[in-house]
């Protein structure tokens, strides 16, 4: 079956391509990144500032019981309506570091786009880092899961 | 289907993933890896049984008992953890097509 997202990872190399197409113009698919209310629906998160223009800067946090548990910021380089963004991306308390990421908007037809992103890392490293995550992610799922279960049986 | 020899498929469930990791640091038998986990014994055995079928894990007789341990050159194959990676963005990118969706219907 044809995955939908794909991720290029070379080997040893710092930097990682995700590929993704969308049954969304590519009007509405921009306008998800660029528009704060949309950010703040799919990303989950609460957007305190997104300035979707060149020299513009973005901000994101997350809480949960009154904790702050994601906090992300950058800067915008280059924002070209439906087209592309050349943005920093870093998330804070995390040991991966600033990300310089390149967003290439495309149409495929009327009602379907394709989104490219390139993400450079500051080093092999740090890009590894950033891979671990979301399996580090699913152990605390597991440890969560296991944790709501014992104290059900309490 | 013989989804059980596919790796990614393996190592997609938390479950698995906690054994490997728990089994990651040293060789140990069946029961003391269930013992780790609240799960019904046999349903760890019945991880532990994908995990080996697709390599992840090697058996190991020692006197009466068996060990299972990590196989090094299988998890290496696996090291970049590109799948969850994968998973993650695709259900980010779910959400914001239904978001978009949602939103496209309204207008």
């Amino acid at each position: 079956m044809e995955q939908k997202t794909n991720i290029a990872a070379e080997e040893g190399k710092q930097d990682l391509t995700i590929t993704r197409t969308f049954d969304l113009p590519v009007e509405l698919l921009f306008k998800a990144y660029t528009e704060s209310e949309f950010v703040a629906q799919w990303m989950g998160t609460k957007v305190l500032k997104l300035e979707s223009q060149k020299h513009g800067s973005y901000q994101f946090e997350t809480s949960h019981n009154g904790n702050v548990v994601f906090s992300a910021e950058g800067t915008i380089h280059e924002c070209v309506p439906n087209q592309q963004i050349i943005r920093t991306f870093e998330m804070l308390n995390m040991p991966i570091g600033v990300q310089l990421e390149f967003l290439n908007f495309e149409k495929l037809t009327e009602e379907t786009s394709k989104l490219t992103i390139q993400i450079i890392y500051k080093s092999v490293e740090h890009r590894q880092e950033q891979l671990k995550m979301p399996f580090a992610y699913g152990l605390n799922m597991a440890h969560d899961r296991l944790q709501e279960f014992l104290i059900k049986l309490k | 289907m013989n989804f059980r020899r596919d790796v990614f498929q393996a190592i997609s469930d938390p479950t698995r993933r906690a054994i490997l990791l728990l089994v990651a640091t040293q060789a140990m038998t069946a029961g003391a890896i269930a013992s780790n986990f609240d799960t019904a014994r046999p349903t760890v055995s019945k991880h532990l049984q994908i995990l080996t079928e697709c390599e992840l894990l090697k058996k190991e007789q020692n006197g009466r008992e068996i060990h299972y341990q990590v196989n090094a050159n299988k998890m290496k194959e696996v090291a970049d953890f590109i799948e969850p990676f994968r998973q993650m963005w695709d259900n980010r990118f779910n959400k914001l097509e239904a978001v978009m969706k949602n939103y496209q219907s309204k207008k």
